[in-house]
């Protein structure tokens, strides 16, 4: 059939045309009749105890219908936040879980932290009365970085969390890494921060809802990546409403990068709020809300320790790492650096035994949770780091100590010394793809004329795994989930035989509407205009876990091809009985279903119009209509990774570190599309690279205000901070899906850090510098010069 | 935004009228600050006062050896002006390193000078230049002008009309920008008329501020090393997430070397 | 106060608060929602339109200030009438997969047509510094950059119309 576009191909994104004329739908754009608008008050300090809240003067403005506190909420008996992991500790205990209700009851825990909700006529109206509102706290000295937190004498949050210590978690083999530290011939050593990022998807959070008296019905339109999650967990365990009477829909969203996959308190507070009020309720957050609120990712201290033998074979890593949770659980929270770090500690590497010990820390900071990586990155850093520091102090060089580590081809499926077995991968084929691509053999022609320019040059290399396409269910509930991680799809073959397909993973920028119709045409010979993909909406997709976790092809595209499968199953079944053939005899190929060894045949359509008209068909034994669903949980991870390289120059003067080169040859897998994957290695390069040169959420430690809260103080990567990238593809199968896939949409964040900063580093290592923590601004590489050289400028 | 009365006057007089006689009016010009200040609600003023449709405002001339650029000037006007690249390049090239080219469109230069942000590039430019601003009301030397943090020796409702450039023998601008604000971390401005050499210095301390040290030095010799040894004493100098206190007093003295090497080269 | 100016080629009269932003104005009176609003401190360049054929931040304009102008939005930049033939910058960025989320995406457009009017002939370098008003946190700005490029090569290519 023509206009089949299937895998491997590179159309242009079907969804495109919506965005390219102004015609997409975001949360913003949503008008209702009769709406009104909600501004939420909150708090201005870190740490305070609520006094007293006086409504009456705004309650007293025109236009103005309510303003809901957290009595409010208790009054009404609503549950609080859920958190969607219970992990334990090394102890044995389950982690300390406080409630996080969704507006502060008695005390506010960080900046940013919602204490009321005012809805009025105009969003003028609402922030006048919100100014309106007052508000008698009593300050609370605040801690915002994690080893003060644990310092005796250190601000509580929590009556019942001592030493605000949510959880002191472990995993692997404490007693081997011992032994085998004992043995090394050298132990690397190595302290380091992974610096707090906030996403910042450029799509300001919003909700829109309205309750329907008549019905009992709710609808809220929320800026989210997974909305049947939203509604699970607010209408049974928060709002306690009928999940039935829950319709939640998360239309065009404009980026995510696990921003936006958490339940937040505003959507329950807005949804509750639409019944009081009995109006629609519009909340549009400003950016500068957005810093304060969006959940923020990262922040770990860490100790880190590699055991090498004397021809620099990994024995054993060991890792401490405190982890900073903010002011409360939010809905991944403590299982991203625990369960999506730990496990990751094992790198491409053959390290026999590993011990890795997190201690998960509340602060009066805005809650931390997954941001794009979530837990891998952090790990790749901790692993990529030490491997230059033991090469640089053993003498041996980075790539061949690398060679001397990396897991073989051969040796795949892998089994690791911690949980985790890769399945396939071929990281020392990444590594040499990489070498050639990133032309590290004229590396040392650009450093010299680098130096002839006064300036530093550096080469960094990060040999990295992920564990993504989250997640098979029974392994994550051993480890502490609280739901299940599959995703479903049904494939709805219309009467003309066009396509729609209902999946429940959500589309926001990663091109889901083109890859799924990939897949569809062409596992069903369907012209690729004619598939359709639906998502982020309750009423129409039976159910789904969303986006989030590189798993959207992996397991949502594992959905669709299984029922993709079911369809021509049953297809083969009508075209049997059509063309009088026995269904083993039926063969379906480019759409057509024909009797092996004969010209019979039935088209597609043709097969469609008969299970819609079904006047010729087997109804004794087979439904009418042609629809078909599945849902698909997976035996195991997917283990995307690849080799980054790269280059930067620095200007010893200002300290600027400019990117000059970027190569990533990487094993994502089969390929759908490589127009998408390649976009997807962009972006995520890029926010990888922001962490390691730009992006700093800095609190100030003692009145907790967050300093870096708005585009003018927290530095996004810009075009003109960048050089254009090479990207390639080295993949490997993944065994165990449908497919092959293995997910990419965060490998690129994965893996660039640490290759950016071992570049950092490896550009000053003349003047004796074995790390350089992140951001690496023109400031800090200054003053790591200016310390580095100081001796040689006082003779 | 809260709400607030609007009125553009075509004329000086309608201007000073309005000025005067509106309860808490402010002049709006490009409204690249002023705007995002009432947005964010740090100001509430009851009417402003467009400034957009004055025609004696606006335009670059020269005569002998004065440049004169009208208050509601745009950057990219300036940036892009023929007579300001030949005349004074390094305000040519100062303006269009500005914000960014939408904040270029709009912004203009007389906003820029009377609002004084710590971090602008202009002020650097109007007191390295010993420009002459130009008011509604009378001319104020550029040394008088500034006065710290966002203050000037404006009165209340007087407007700059123009800024007066001399036009100097050689010149030049280099500035640091922040790499999120666009601001300057540090920009120094380096103008040499007359055997005289001026240095001001934006974005290090709460206001902009001549260098004297550098001055004398400059005037002594035009060249970059003959003020690389000298070093602002950090006490000073603001200090903030992106750049401490000693590394602004570095930065002074590295954006102070290009900016002499920019004017020895464009001179 | 009544405003009149020339909209997406229409002449348009509205009643507005003198205080109204231009994005507001769009966004809220008018009901064209392809202008977006991504910050607050007029940094992310989403709510980027043409005034009088110049690249401004919609969020940090007086509605008033339109009086007698010409503003080309997002809806206006594609064929008239709603026609679904793109300008050739929007060709451009369809063809270079230079948009995600498409959120940032109408402001990268209106940038990139000014940018493309004014320098018909943009070196990479010229892009990636015009485009710095603009943040995009999806692409990493390369298949932007790439779209620019074409999509400049088309807005001038012989018989492009432009």
């Amino acid at each position: 059939m023509s206009n089949v576009i299937g895998i491997g191909a590179a159309p242009r994104r079907k969804e495109d045309f919506r965005f390219l004329t102004g015609r997409g739908n975001y949360v913003a754009d949503i008008k209702r009749v009769d709406m009104t608008f909600g501004v939420f008050i909150r708090s201005q300090h870190g740490h305070a105890v609520i006094r007293g809240i006086d409504k009456v003067p705004a309650l007293a403005l025109p236009g103005v219908h309510a303003v809901l506190t957290g009595d409010d909420v208790a009054a009404d008996g609503l549950g609080s936040l859920p958190c969607g992991w219970g992990i334990h500790g090394s102890d044995g205990l389950p982690m300390k879980e406080p409630p996080f209700p969704m507006l502060a009851q008695g005390k506010v825990r960080f900046v940013g932290d919602m204490v009321a909700f005012v809805i009025a006529d105009t969003l003028e109206l609402a922030r006048a009365a919100a100014e309106a509102v007052v508000i008698d706290y009593e300050v609370l000295p605040s801690v915002v970085g994690v080893l003060e937190a644990v310092r005796p004498g250190a601000p509580q949050l929590f009556d019942d969390v001592p030493n605000n210590l949510c959880c002191d978690w472990e995993l692997g083999d404490k007693v081997a890494v011992a032994t085998a530290f004992k043995k090394a011939a050298h132990v690397a050593r190595l302290s380091l921060v992974n610096n707090r990022l906030i996403g910042n998807p450029m799509e300001p959070r919003a909700a829109v809802a309205e309750s329907n008296g008549g019905t009992g019905h709710y609808t809220l339109w929320t800026t989210s990546q997974f909305p049947h999650v939203v509604r699970f967990l607010m209408s049974a365990l928060v709002l306690k409403i009928p999940e039935q009477k829950m319709r939640v829909v998360a239309p065009d969203v404009g980026g995510g990068f696990g921003v936006k996959q958490f339940h937040y308190g505003e959507e329950a507070v807005i949804t509750w709020a639409a019944k009081r009020v009995g109006r629609p309720i519009k909340w549009v957050a400003d950016r500068s809300e957005g810093f304060i609120s969006d959940r923020h990712g990262r922040d770990h201290v860490t100790e880190a320790e590699l055991a090498l033998d004397q021809n620099g074979k990994f024995l054993a890593l060991k890792v401490v790492t405190l982890a900073n949770m903010g002011g409360y659980l939010s809905t991944f929270g403590p299982n991203i650096p625990t369960n999506l770090y730990g496990p990751l500690l094992s790198g491409v590497y053959t390290t026999p035994a590993i011990y890795c010990n997190v201690k998960v820390v509340f602060t009066n900071t805005v809650p931390v949770d997954a941001y794009r990586g979530a837990g891998r990155p952090e790990a790749t850093f901790v692993v990529e780091r030490l491997v230059d520091v033991a090469a640089k102090e053993m003498g041996i060089d980075r790539v061949e100590l690398r060679r001397r580590n990396i897991i073989a081809k051969e040796s795949y499926p892998y089994q690791t010394p911690v949980l985790v077995e890769y399945d396939s991968g071929d990281p020392m084929g990444c590594l040499e793809g990489a070498l050639a691509e990133a032309d590290v053999a004229g590396f040392a022609e650009r450093k010299a004329a680098s130096e002839r320019d006064g300036k530093f040059r550096g080469l960094g290399y990060s040999t990295y795994v992920e564990a993504c396409g989250l997640a098979p269910s029974r392994f994550a509930g051993r480890l502490g989930a609280r739901g299940g991680l599959y995703e479903s799809a049904t494939v709805r073959v219309h009467p003309t035989g066009q396509v729609t397909v209902l999946i429940g993973t959500h589309n926001h920028g990663q091109g889901h509407e083109t890859t799924f119709a990939q897949i569809v045409s062409e596992k069903l010979g369907v012209a690729f205009d004619n598939v359709d993909i639906v998502f982020g909406d309750t009423d129409r997709v039976q159910f789904g876990m969303g986006t989030y976790g590189s798993r959207s092809l992996v397991v949502g595209g594992a959905a669709l091809s299984k029922a993709s499968d079911k369809v021509v199953l049953k297809g083969k079944k009508i075209a049997a009985h059509l063309l009088e053939a026995s269904e083993h005899d039926i063969q379906f190929e480019a759409g057509v279903f024909s009797v092996a060894g004969t010209d019979r045949s039935k088209t597609f359509q043709e097969i469609a119009g008969a299970a819609y008209v079904p006047h010729d068909y087997p109804l004794e034994i087979l439904e009418p209509g042609l629809e078909e669903q599945a849902y698909y949980d997976p035996v195991n991870f997917t283990y995307p990774g690849g080799c980054h390289i790269a280059e930067v120059e620095i200007d010893p003067e200002t300290g600027i570190v400019a990117l000059e080169k970027y190569t990533a040859v990487d094993d994502v897998g089969t390929v759908i599309n490589p127009m998408i994957v390649e976009g997807q290695l962009h972006g995520g390069i890029v926010q990888g690279v922001g962490q390691a040169l730009y992006e700093n959420a800095v609190y100030d430690d003692v009145s907790g205000q967050l300093l870096s809260g708005s585009f003018m103080d927290y530095t996004m990567p810009r075009a003109d901070h960048l050089p254009n990238m090479t990207i390639k593809t080295h993949s490997t199968l993944c065994t165990h899906t449908p497919m092959g896939v293995k997910g990419c949409g965060e490998v690129g964040t994965i893996g660039s850090p640490a290759a950016v900063i071992n570049s950092v580093v490896d550009a000053l290592s003349h003047l004796g510098v074995l790390h350089v923590d992140m951001p690496a601004t023109p400031n800090r590489i200054w003053r790591i010069i200016q310390n580095a050289t100081m001796p040689l400028a006082a003779e | 935004m809260r709400s607030f009365a609007f009125h553009r006057p075509t004329t000086l007089y309608e201007m000073s009228a309005l000025l005067g006689g509106v309860a808490d009016s402010m002049p709006l010009a490009g409204g690249m600050t002023l705007l995002p200040t009432i947005k964010q609600r740090l100001a509430a003023p009851a009417a402003l006062i467009d400034l957009s449709k004055i025609p004696q405002l606006s335009g670059i001339s020269a005569q002998a050896d004065v440049l004169t650029v009208g208050a509601m000037t745009r950057h990219v006007d300036v940036a892009e002006s023929e007579l300001a690249r030949s005349k004074i390049p390094l305000l040519a090239s100062l303006a269009a390193g500005i914000g960014d080219p939408a904040v270029r469109n709009r912004g203009t230069i007389g906003g820029s000078v009377a609002n004084n942000d710590p971090s602008a590039d202009y002020p650097a430019a109007v007191l390295a230049l010993d420009a002459m601003v130009v008011t509604d009301r009378r001319e104020i030397a550029a040394d008088a002008f500034f006065r710290g943090l966002f203050e000037t020796a404006l009165d209340p409702g007087e407007i700059i009309t123009a800024l007066r450039f001399p036009v100097p023998s050689a010149g030049g601008y280099a500035k640091f920008k922040s790499p999120a604000s666009r601001y300057a971390v540090v920009g120094v401005c380096v103008a040499k008329k007359a055997g005289k050499v001026r240095v001001a210095v934006t974005g290090a301390g709460p206001g902009v501020f001549r260098v004297a040290a550098m001055e004398a030095a400059l005037e002594r010799t035009f060249t970059p090393e003959a003020i690389a040894a000298i070093k602002l004493d950090a006490e000073n100098l603001s200090s903030d997430i992106h750049a401490d206190a000693e590394y602004r007093a570095h930065l002074v003295t590295v954006m102070a070397k290009k900016a002499v090497m920019s004017a020895l080269q464009t001179s | 106060m009544i405003v009149s100016f020339t909209l997406n080629g229409r002449s348009r009269t509205v009643e507005i608060e003198p205080s109204t932003l231009v994005a507001d104005l769009l966004r809220e009176n008018l009901n064209l929602t392809g202008t977006h609003v991504g910050c607050d401190t007029s940094q992310c360049g989403a709510c980027v339109v043409l005034f009088d054929g110049e690249a401004v931040k919609s969020c940090t304009l007086l509605a008033p200030i339109l009086d007698g102008g010409t503003l080309t939005t997002i809806e206006g930049l594609s064929g008239p009438g709603g026609s679904n033939a793109l300008h050739p910058m929007q060709e451009a960025f369809h063809q270079n997969h230079g948009l995600q989320c498409g959120f940032c995406t109408p402001g990268m457009l209106m940038t990139a047509v000014a940018l493309a009017t004014k320098n018909p002939t943009p070196t990479e370098a010229e892009v990636r510094r015009g485009l710095e008003g603009n943040i995009c946190r999806c692409t990493g700005y390369q298949n932007i950059v790439a779209s620019v490029l074409a999509g400049a090569a088309a807005m001038h290519a012989p018989g492009s119309g432009e």
